[in-house]
């Protein structure tokens, strides 16, 4: 099956405008291509973990989501989505729903890495019949741009300040999607907002018509907190990608794919350089940041072409 | 025809859950409940229900998985006890602001702080303003019949909220009974099928559930959500009606014994009521005019109701078996004395603070209290109002 993106954009949104995300946001991007990603025959729920996807697209009487859609709490997306797929198994069984559903959770790296963490690995270590999607943004922008388990290191958050003795976040990043694999379900992915989109199509189509629990975790961008003029988010990831901040791979069944090998590794500072919160590691002096940043990527992306077989 | 049997009180509402058979049951195992889930995995692995069975993690997502399976449109039932229910706070509240009707078998037990299995009522009262309505079971044929009656008044239009079918941990939920079980076909009949309204997986339109809801809206959900508990009480009334119709068994908000021309009464909850039913033939043999009121129904609190039948008494004890740290008296307490205070000639009251953590309530302690009661009838006066019966940590023991 071959990928149109004029045909694809053809197709009737499922999440559509009149939602209050700001423009240049990761978030809504991946909304509308997760959605866009299903069958139009296929019916979804999606469930959302708390955060500003959340209180931006379902504000009481409005809701941006053509299909059903649930929001119940911050920690308990996944959760949440198991009991809807339960009840779906339990009626199709019992006879009294006859439609095919597809279910879908969207979360931010706070409700997935950090607080829903423990939801979302029991969800996907019991097998429901879903996909989970992280917008990784980096950091709790919803509250105000705290650190999160998936701000990387060096980044200046407001609960890691940069400061006369501080250089931004202490610790690298968690690595989920390396977790998500560990719990050896049937489909894990990374990605982002490439070109025409059409590795997130992909791999969102893959994800959701893959029987049993699936993960893709999508770099989403957030202009407050990365500090970036809004045009230049389809650049950034671009970056991300070229400089193997962000890899794009997937895992099925267990063996490992990568899906984009850069001609040349670009220098981490290309990425870097394009948002404000990594504005100090370019002043004189703090050399060693950038040295620092290299040999973390470099390292990262050695392992990653290992575990590829490269 | 009633089947005799002898079941625990956890068996008992295993058992009704098989004839119910919900479309969902998610569950953490915690002590005493852990037996709920035990049976019903049994019935599963022996295709004895058409339930899907979710083992999830904690208690947080057995309720979070409660809400989604609710909300999507299916029948949805849990169990606890304790710190799973008090891991599931948060989730109560927004099971019961999104009006969804999911029960959930509270075996009571005390509250960790430090650690104990034991009953008392600390976990489920320390829930009673999230939104759930509440019934309390003195014995396992009040737990089975309580849940019987659950979904038809859960589920009702007029009210739409989730509930809590209480039953003292050990005392109850392990302790084997005599009991009147229904026929199968019979207890399907009587509580009948779930028909949403409007759910998630509804073939004619998709819903959303759960929105950011802003000032100018939120206060008319949350008057909307009082109303339905107001709406409760008849319900509550109805299906009790029915149920004794169907089933001969009669109940209401609360069990009045021997209260007819009683001058001290004591108010309680649960399983102790059978202790103080003993100690009041007792001391009624012995010409004291004593009488008992056990609540059945904790919310909504059957507030005119409860203070009528307390309008001819002269003294009345409270006897809660959970702190509030308050440092004026338990909930129970709180919730009577509010509702007598619109009586013209109000009973002189005290709370009796009790049983935390499975101290044990004997014929001898409750008939303590009810000589406290003829006491202040013949002072006048009540003296101290905030007791705690049978401890040994302060120097004066009041009782």
């Amino acid at each position: 099956m071959a990928y149109h993106f004029k045909a694809e954009l053809s197709k009737p949104e499922r999440f559509v405008g009149g939602h209050r995300l700001c423009s240049g946001c990761g978030a809504g991007i991946l909304s509308r291509a997760v959605t866009r990603a299903l069958d139009e025959k296929d019916k979804a729920v999606i469930c959302n973990a708390t955060g500003c996807l959340e209180v931006s697209s379902f504000l009481y009487p409005y809701t941006a989501w053509e299909d059903s859609y649930i929001h119940s709490a911050f920690e308990n997306a996944a959760a949440t989505c198991s009991g809807v797929e339960a009840a779906y198994l339990a009626l199709k069984r019992k006879g009294k729903i006859d439609d095919t559903y597809k279910f879908l959770v969207l979360g931010g790296d706070g409700g997935t890495y950090d607080i829903g963490f423990q939801s979302l690995s029991g969800a996907m270590e019991r097998g429901h019949d879903m996909v989970y999607f992280c917008y990784d943004n980096e950091a709790y922008m919803n509250t105000g741009i705290q650190r999160s388990s998936a701000t990387p290191r060096f980044a200046n958050a407001t609960t890691t300040p940069v400061g006369s003795v501080s250089a931004g976040k202490k610790q690298n990043k968690k690595n989920l999607t390396e977790i998500m694999v560990s719990h050896e379900i049937p489909y894990v992915a990374q990605t982002t907002f490439i070109g025409n989109m059409k590795d997130l199509h992909e791999k969102a189509h893959r994800a959701i018509y893959t029987p049993g629990a699936a993960f893709v975790n999508v770099m989403s961008p957030c202009p407050r907190g990365w500090q970036y003029p809004t045009e230049l988010l389809a650049d950034i990831c671009k970056m991300a990608v070229e400089t193997c901040v962000w890899p794009l791979y997937e895992v099925i069944e267990g063996q490992w794919y990568l899906n984009y090998i850069p001609k040349k590794k670009l220098p981490v500072t290309e990425f870097m350089k394009l948002q404000g919160r990594f504005k100090h590691c370019f002043q004189p002096g703090n050399e060693w940041i950038i040295e620092a940043a290299q040999q973390y990527v470099d390292a990262q992306w050695e392992k990653l072409q290992e575990r590829c077989g490269r | 025809m009633s089947i005799r049997e002898r079941l625990s009180g956890n068996e008992a509402v295993a058992y009704a859950m098989r004839q119910i058979d919900p479309d969902v049951f998610a569950a953490f195992p915690i002590t005493p409940s852990t037996e709920i889930p035990q049976y019903f995995a049994q019935y599963v692995a022996d295709g004895k229900v058409n339930t899907e069975f979710v083992t999830v993690e904690s208690e947080h997502s057995s309720m979070s998985a409660c809400i989604g399976a609710e909300a999507a449109g299916a029948r949805a039932v849990t169990a606890t006890s304790s710190c799973g229910l008090a891991l599931m706070y948060e989730m109560l509240y927004v099971a019961a602001s999104s009006r969804l009707p999911i029960t959930l078998a509270c075996v009571n037990r005390a509250l960790t702080g430090p650690i104990n299995i034991n009953n008392d009522h600390s976990d489920s009262m320390g829930a009673r303003d999230t939104g759930w309505i509440q019934i309390y079971a003195e014995n396992n044929q009040e737990a089975y019949d309580n849940y019987l009656q659950a979904m038809r008044i859960a589920e009702d239009p007029k009210v739409r909220l989730p509930i809590m079918i209480c039953q003292d941990g050990f005392i109850t939920s392990h302790a084997v009974e005599n009991i009147l079980l229904e026929e199968d076909e019979a207890v399907k009949k009587f509580v009948g099928e779930y028909h949403p309204e409007n759910y998630l997986l509804k073939h004619e339109n998709p819903l959303a559930v759960g929105p950011y809801d802003v000032c100018p809206y939120y206060m008319e959900h949350k008057v909307q959500q009082a109303e339905a508990m107001k709406n409760a009480k008849q319900v509550i009334l109805r299906v009790a009606e029915d149920f004794e119709k169907t089933f001969g068994r009669a109940y209401g908000f609360f069990e009045e014994y021997r209260m007819e021309d009683a001058e001290a009464a004591v108010v309680l909850i649960g399983s102790t009521a059978g202790t103080a039913k003993a100690c009041v033939d007792r001391m009624r043999e012995q010409g004291h005019k004593v009488g008992l009121i056990k609540l059945r129904v904790f919310r909504p609190f059957p507030g005119e109701e409860l203070a009528a039948a307390l309008s001819h008494v002269k003294a009345v004890a409270v006897m809660d078996k959970s702190e509030s740290f308050s440092s004026c008296g338990g909930p129970v307490f709180a919730e009577t004395c509010a509702a007598c205070y619109a009586l013209e000639n109000r009973p002189l009251m005290i709370d009796v603070v009790y049983g935390l953590g499975g101290r044990d309530c004997t014929v001898q302690n409750v008939e303590r209290v009810f000589l406290h009661l003829m006491d202040i009838i013949r002072t006048g006066k009540a003296g101290p109002r905030y007791i705690h019966m049978g401890q040994r940590s302060l120097e004066e023991e009041v009782l």
